[in-house]
């Protein structure tokens, strides 16, 4: 009775608030993609902030930076987001850390060169932006609301990228080089992070019936394709996939086998970087944690000041 | 070098290397908010950087801004030798930015009043961030020196530790004192009472010991500095320097 | 010491004369940090003239008006927040 009400709400395209019942599926099913989703946000500033430090003129590096800002943000947003589903921020850090909850595979590679700030910024930003705009009318309040403000803030971080990419592909012949490897290393697993053909993804059925997904990994990919094709052409670069061919009758591009096996060890914890990222992570935490304390101990006392 | 473009480079630097400081924060913070923060202050600081180079460079006519700040080497640099100290634990940091802020609330707002209207205009648009900056070492201070032992403990060490690179805030030399009776830069030794005054105000909320006044290290405004700056700018220039002529 | 911090909602109003609009929250130990949370996280685009935090327990809030779909009626609690229960110190896994 309850879960046909709410169906129904869902089917009239309302959005659930953190207040009104729901089945505790799709709460559990939020958290857990909410959660991942911020998880990724956060670890995401480690690729980008091993290359701030050696950002080569003040322009990129304070461009970088605000761009690592936002994503720092974009993790509390949806932090804060998750939160009304009744788990605490602690909680969701202790999952990450105990590797209950992961996040998206791509910041599991490394950045290996100046390039690699563009080919993320185009790449992985892009491919994210496809992704987040569909989320925007995703079914839950806090979420949705959480991603029309992540997609207002995240034009400018492909655009970064892109133009990273532009000046190196047009620069010296080494520039154009670290901007061809980059693209090389970085392009699969972009396209990686779409996840697995809908066919293989279990959880798919229930997101798309209660309006968290509101389209397909399968299709998300395609679009995200079809726009960056054009992009590289233009640049003077070339995507790493002989089997990229434009398919008149589909009006999409087709395109080579993702390598499946690199995906699923990934995703099990074999990439470059995932112990890496994690231990970075949980170092940060324990060696904050007296900050923390302090904090909290000096909460009762009124001593501040505001000038 | 102009007594114009020597002065101007020393506030750019003081900007950029304490930027750099603080972008070495990313992704490793005590929450994720003050990570954010931290990033804030340090997008701040490069902010200042990039217009007192801008205008370094059109005093010297040649350079860049960006070859001020990625082609000068080691000797050439002349910050301040307190914000090139390493960034340590958060204490550590917290401790150094304080002492750094509370000066530079005070020299901003000084040189918003220089006769110099590019340096007046940046100093007085420098003045709102920097007393942003002093409200967020401020409030940590206290929040560490009065919050548990082991943060007491932790802080009063980080004050101890940094206090002998406090005294180069205060120097005059030469083109100090022409710039300052030219009514272009600042007297520093006039900012020192205010200084003073502010950070025992803080330290005392803290509660926290104001370490004895014993000897100041010196010799920023020739170029002296310590180790740390040399491996600061090698990471910080390694780009351009490995491709020179690139464009970015 | 459980590492949980209160949570703060964020009113914003970004423009003289427009109301206040919930933007959502941030985590902080003391009204200072929140303010200063608040505002670098919520107006990093010039986004604000005047910011408001709460704490989360100090709101109070109607109930929906379909009652009969409320899980837990008689609370005004705002979110169902892990750390607005007290725990006994010494439980684990709680």
């Amino acid at each position: 009775m309850k879960e046909e009400k709410f169906q129904a709400r869902i089917d009239a395209e309302q959005k659930i608030e953190p207040k009104d019942w729901m089945p505790d599926a799709y709460r559990k099913h939020l958290i857990r993609q909410i959660s991942q989703h911020a998880h990724s946000e956060v670890i995401g500033m480690q690729p980008e902030g091993n290359w701030v430090t050696r950002a080569p003129s003040l322009r990129a590096k304070m461009i970088l930076l605000a761009k690592i800002q936002d994503e720092a943000g974009h993790g509390l947003y949806l932090y804060s987001a998750c939160e009304t589903l009744g788990v605490s921020r602690e909680q969701l850090v202790q999952q990450l850390h105990d590797g209950k909850a992961k996040y998206s595979s791509i910041f599991n590679y490394p950045t290996l060169n100046w390039a690699d700030m563009g080919a993320v910024g185009w790449l992985v930003d892009g491919a994210a932006i496809v992704n987040q705009v569909s989320l925007q009318r995703t079914s839950y309040g806090p979420y949705s609301r959480g991603m029309i403000r992540i997609c207002k803030e995240e034009s400018f971080h492909q655009r970064q990228g892109y133009e990273i990419m532009a000046t190196m592909a047009s620069g010296t012949p080494e520039q154009k080089q670290m901007a061809q490897d980059a693209l090389n290393r970085i392009w699969w697993p972009s396209i990686m992070m779409f996840g697995p053909h809908d066919s293989d993804s279990p959880r798919s059925g229930n997101a798309l019936k209660w309006k968290i997904k509101r389209e397909t990994n399968d299709e998300l990919r395609q679009k995200f394709i079809d726009k960056t094709v054009q992009q590289t052409e233009v640049i003077g670069l070339t995507i790493p996939d002989p089997d990229l061919k434009w398919n008149k009758e589909r009006g999409h591009y087709d395109f080579g086998e993702i390598n499946w096996e690199e995906f699923w060890n990934v995703v099990k914890g074999n990439g470059p970087c995932n112990k890496q990222r994690l231990d970075h992570h949980k170092k940060a935490h324990s060696e904050g944690k007296w900050v923390r304390d302090a904090a909290r101990v000096h909460q009762n006392k009124k001593e501040l000041v505001t000038t | 070098m102009s007594n114009l473009l020597n002065y101007t480079l020393r506030i750019a630097d003081n900007a950029m290397i304490l930027g750099q400081r603080m972008s070495q924060w990313c992704s490793n913070g005590p929450t994720l908010e003050e990570d954010i923060a931290m990033v804030n202050i340090s997008l701040d600081l490069f902010g200042q950087a990039n217009g007192f180079y801008e205008y370094a460079s059109s005093v010297d006519g040649t350079k860049s801004a960006d070859d001020f700040a990625f082609l000068r080497s080691e000797r050439e640099y002349l910050n301040n030798l307190i914000v090139e100290q390493k960034n340590g634990h958060f204490g550590d940091t917290i401790v150094r930015n304080f002492l750094f802020d509370v000066y530079t609330v005070l020299f901003y707002t000084k040189l918003g009043k220089s006769k110099d209207e590019i340096l007046s205009a940046l100093g007085s648009k420098s003045l709102k961030e920097a007393k942003y900056h002093l409200r967020h070492s401020s409030n940590w201070l206290i929040r560490l020196g009065d919050g548990t032992q082991e943060s007491k403990g932790k802080i009063q060490k980080s004050l101890n530790n940094i206090w002998m690179f406090t005294g180069n805030l205060f120097e005059m030399d030469v083109l100090d004192s022409e710039m300052a009776s030219a009514g272009i830069g600042v007297d520093n030794i006039a900012l020192k009472s205010d200084w003073d005054k502010k950070v025992n105000e803080i330290l005392d909320k803290a509660k926290l010991s104001r370490p004895k006044d014993a000897y100041m290290q010196t010799g920023s405004k020739n170029g002296i500095h310590t180790e740390h700056l040399g491996h600061l700018l090698s990471e910080m220039q390694y780009l351009q320097r490995a491709h020179p002529n690139a464009k970015w | 010491m459980s590492d949980n911090t209160d949570v703060w909602e964020v009113f914003i109003q970004s423009k003289n004369g427009l109301p206040h609009k919930h933007a959502g929250s941030v985590h902080a130990t003391d009204k200072e940090m929140a303010l200063q949370n608040a505002r670098d996280l919520y107006t990093r685009r010039n986004e604000g003239s005047s910011i408001w935090v709460v704490k989360t327990t100090d709101i109070v809030a109607s109930q929906a008006e379909d009652a009969d779909l409320f899980f837990d009626p008689s609370d005004d609690k705002v979110y169902r927040h892990p750390t607005f229960y007290t725990m006994p110190d010494g439980a684990k896994h709680i």
